[in-house]
């Protein structure tokens, strides 16, 4: 047991370095005023105690004093507050070329989806030296993805994707926690990141799928019929969802957002709630009927239509034959995109 | 040691004014309503502590062994319930405060002495009810609560406990009200604002926090519960709710709780540092203002505890900012202190070593918590043992200790009895040693990566975790040993006199245990608060009868 004593986490990506120093500051400030403070506590015991000192003399304050000593922690609690700010900054803003992973967390276990279509549970391959970003969703309880040897952490909250990311720079195995309690089994919700060379991940990335998360996604586009009303050419009753990702889009409440993964995600399970100009309320709900597994293919699938990553859907089936139940609205059949 | 027990036999005091079971349970005397509580806390205390103990004894080893994870989970809720609601939020204010704030200003009783026994009432029904919750099979769901585990796939008592939960927190208002009528309109004549003790002045903190903060835990306790029975969908995300709305809701109340539990054991430290050092508090205003910003700022900063959360960056950024200002009073709160040793005539009685150890503690406490507000620390460090060992610095290095120090200050005065000093110092010094065993590994734990709540670990954390179950049955004894001699005191104890401290302040002024009125007659206040150099320079301490 005493062989086996480590005091510190290892220190394994390019955050760990950053969060490590603020964390040295922040040490050596904290022993030096314990021990300030302990000393001060010491000498005064000794030299103002009773046998030596009997008859106190008494002091009303010190206004000078207690400035001085509001403004100086004020002062040294700002330096924390900048570096820990600016580390949350980069932190929270995964560089935009990152390769990306999903994430489907649920009791107990982890879900990992990599675009070249390799799925995993409880264990994560990434290469060494590439921004690696992870977008996280619950199936049902809140769950945290913390990896203690790149310092980063980020709760995975069921309803909506929150996101990570890291850039490893040591090959090796490291400890994947659940951190948020999240049930009976929640300390055994853990797993390992295992970074690879870039050489042996190309190696690990390139065996074994049966094709990519976005080609999964563009069978569920049309098994779920998606495709009869998003359709490339326009045409359709829905938007044209080519090239769409990452591109702001005004809806009929005359508010503007950007399409990033949230919100194809929310579009498919709540598609009345952000509704694009021009259409009409007319998208029937999902919720229930996909998986969040499903929804992230899904959500892939239209991230790579117009990037060259996913074939667009073809337009080839007859609007009359909906595979869905088309909401008995008067207007619905003669819904047609018009720009207002 | 005789003739002075007959002596003290032969006057009336709070405690044989009347006997019999009937004379207890329905007194109105903010003393007597004061013991109940002490007796009702003080045993939730211990079965928080029972809690802890199993939790230590498990993790002494890697392996889930000694219970299930259903069963430890259960065991570490109804540790942070029971600790958190029964013993940390109301002791300083229901015990010493119920006892010391009324005989302070020089009152006969709070201002409703009815309501004050209705609180208690209250919270031994809310109390009740935890128990019925944790007997009739626990809850497991962390004393956070959090959605959606516990609206929707816990499968244990949450609305027994939330409900237990929702009805004490009616005692603390009712406390908090009553403080802050009785402060405003029953201080004795010639006792203005700024000469209150700063006890007073923690306590009148406090008690705004209680008022404005508890109805807020109420609310967001009864949406819990009608989520998990009506399935309404408020935190429930399938249901179109919002689990972040609950922590939003939650921390507003539960941040500030933090100090309402520190602010009462702040007033003890100034009472005890000044009287041990026989000095005038330095800077009176700054610590008594200090008390209000805290309660002010208290209010601001709880999406600290979001930061990984998924909250917007910006509002992180503001309220670790806010976290920031909020530490500033409290580091004035210990400088003042040590500021009031200089050039005093230091003595070395218990309290004054709880005392000792409480500053050390809650500095240690206080600048951890700089660690937790400072952003990118926090991501690392957040939901790991970094933040178990941060919360028991503040909450039992800080709160317990401050406590344990004002029990044994004002013991004499609510007993008339002594404890035996020797048996005490042993106790203070074995809590401030075991203390430190049991929490400092904790923190490196925390920053190796170990996450709290875990039933099993890697076999890398084992060495510190033995270490801190070590230190655990350190502290123990620690907290037994004065349970022991206080009872001890209670028969065989030497008779105090009115003042064995020599202390300012008119609860001194009267007799120990006071008569049930307090004083014979209302005392008028001439002076400002700690005048030690008034009470040195007179041979017999003044008795307003």
């Amino acid at each position: 047991m005493w062989s086996n004593l480590p005091l510190f986490p290892a220190r394994a990506s390019t955050l760990a370095g950053h969060v490590d120093a603020l964390y040295f500051l922040l040490v050596a400030v904290t022993a030096f005023f314990t021990i300030l403070i302990a000393a001060l506590i010491l000498i005064f015991a000794i030299r103002f105690r009773k046998q030596k000192h009997p008859v106190a003399k008494q002091i009303h304050g010190s206004n000078a004093l207690e400035l001085t000593w509001t403004i100086i922690p004020l002062g040294i609690s700002m330096i924390f507050f900048v570096w820990g700010a600016a580390i949350y900054f980069t932190e929270t803003r995964p560089p935009k070329d990152s390769m990306e992973v999903y994430v489907v967390a649920k009791q107990w276990m982890w879900k990992f989806e990599h675009t070249e279509g390799q799925r995993e549970i409880d264990e994560l391959h990434v290469p060494e030296g590439r921004d690696v970003r992870l977008i996280m969703t619950s199936q049902d309880v809140i769950h945290s993805f913390f990896v203690p040897a790149f310092r980063v952490k980020a709760d995975v909250l069921p309803g909506r994707y929150t996101s990570t990311w890291f850039h490893a720079t040591k090959p090796g195995r490291y400890h994947l926690f659940c951190s948020q309690y999240c049930g009976t089994a929640h300390s055994s919700m853990v797993g390992w990141v295992v970074v690879m060379t870039p050489g042996a991940y190309q190696q690990w990335a390139s065996t074994g799928t049966d094709g990519s998360l976005a080609s999964t996604g563009e069978k569920y586009f049309q098994q779920y019929g998606c495709s009869t009303c998003h359709r490339s050419d326009s045409q359709g009753r829905g938007p044209n969802l080519v090239g769409i990702f990452g591109k702001p889009v005004l809806l009929d409440d005359g508010r503007t957002v950007v399409a990033d993964e949230s919100y194809i995600r929310e579009s498919i399970l709540n598609p009345e709630a952000k509704v694009v100009s021009g259409f009409k309320p007319i998208m029937p709900t999902f919720q229930g009927q996909i998986d969040e597994e499903g929804l992230v293919a899904l959500v892939a699938y239209i991230k790579g239509l117009g990037n060259g990553m996913a074939n667009p859907p073809m337009p080839v089936n007859n609007p009359e034959k909906a595979p869905y139940p088309v909401p008995p609205k008067p207007e619905a059949s003669q819904a047609t995109p018009s720009a207002k | 040691m005789a003739s002075a027990a007959i002596t003290q036999d032969e006057k009336t005091n709070y405690l044989n004014a009347d006997y019999g079971i009937k004379s207890w349970l329905l007194t109105t005397d903010h003393k007597r309503i004061a013991l109940l509580y002490l007796i009702s806390i003080t045993m939730f205390f211990f079965l928080g502590g029972f809690f802890a103990m199993l939790i230590r004894l498990e993790l002494l080893t890697p392996a889930g062994d000694l219970v299930t994870s259903d069963t430890y989970n259960k065991l570490f809720t109804m540790h942070g319930i029971v600790m958190v609601f029964l013993f940390l939020i109301p002791a300083v204010p229901t015990v010493l405060g119920n006892f010391l704030v009324p005989m302070m200003i020089g009152a006969k009783d709070l201002a409703f002495p009815k309501l004050n026994l209705a609180s208690w009432y209250v919270y031994m029904l809310g109390g009740g009810w935890v128990l019925y919750a944790i007997i009739t099979g626990g809850v497991d769901t962390g004393w956070t609560f959090y959605t959606p585990y516990s609206t929707t796939f816990s499968n244990t008592n949450v609305v027994a406990a939330a409900v237990g939960i929702f009805i004490a927190g009616f005692s603390s208002i009712f406390t908090g009200i009553n403080f802050i009528v009785t402060i405003h309109r029953m201080r004795a004549p010639g006792l203005t604002w700024r000469r209150l003790p700063l006890f007073i002045w923690s306590n009148y903190a406090t008690s705004v926090i209680m008022v404005l903060g508890t109805p807020v835990l109420a609310i967001t306790l009864l949406l819990v519960a009608a989520e998990r029975l009506f399935h309404l969908g408020i935190f429930n995300a399938q249901l179109g709710g919002d689990p972040l709305l609950f922590q939003h809701l939650f921390w507003f109340y539960s941040h500030p709780a933090v100090y309402i539990m520190i602010l009462p054991g702040m007033g003890v430290i100034s009472e005890v540092v000044t009287c041990f050092s026989r000095k005038r508090v330095f800077g009176y205003d700054f610590v008594a203002l200090a008390s209000i910003c805290i309660a002010v700022l208290g209010f601001l900063v709880w999406a600290h505890h979001m930061f990984v959360a998924g909250i917007s960056v910006y509002a992180a950024m503001v309220f670790s900012l806010l976290t920031f200002f909020v530490a500033i009073p409290s580091a004035v709160k210990v400088f003042n202190w040590i500021a009031t040793m200089y050039q005093g005539s230091i003595s070395f009685e218990t309290p004054m070593l709880y005392a000792f150890g409480f500053i050390g503690l809650f500095t240690m406490g206080g600048m951890t918590g700089l660690f937790l507000g400072s952003l990118g620390i926090d991501v690392h460090v957040h939901d790991t043992y970094f933040v178990v060992a941060h919360f028991h610095y503040v909450m039992v290095g800080g709160m317990v200790m401050a406590y344990m120090c004002g029990l044994h200050f004002w013991w004499p005065k609510i007993t008339g009895k002594m404890y035996p000093e020797g048996w005490a110092k042993l106790s203070a010094l074995l809590t401030f040693v075991g203390f430190n065993l049991t929490f400092f590994p904790q923190f490196i734990l925390g920053y190796m990566g170990m996450p709290r709540r875990y039933h099993a670990y890697p076999p890398e954390f084992q060495v510190l975790n033995v270490l801190s179950t070590a230190g655990a049955s350190v502290l123990a004894v620690g907290y037994v040993l004065p349970m022991i001699y206080f009872v001890w005191s209670l028969r065989y104890g030497q008779d105090a006199g009115p003042n064995p401290w020599r202390a300012a302040g008119l609860e001194w002024m009267t007799s120990s245990p006071p008569p049930t009125s307090n004083f014979e007659t209302t005392p008028v206040v001439t002076w400002e608060a700690y005048n030690y150099d008034e009470i040195d320079k007179q041979q017999e301490v003044p008795v307003a009868s």
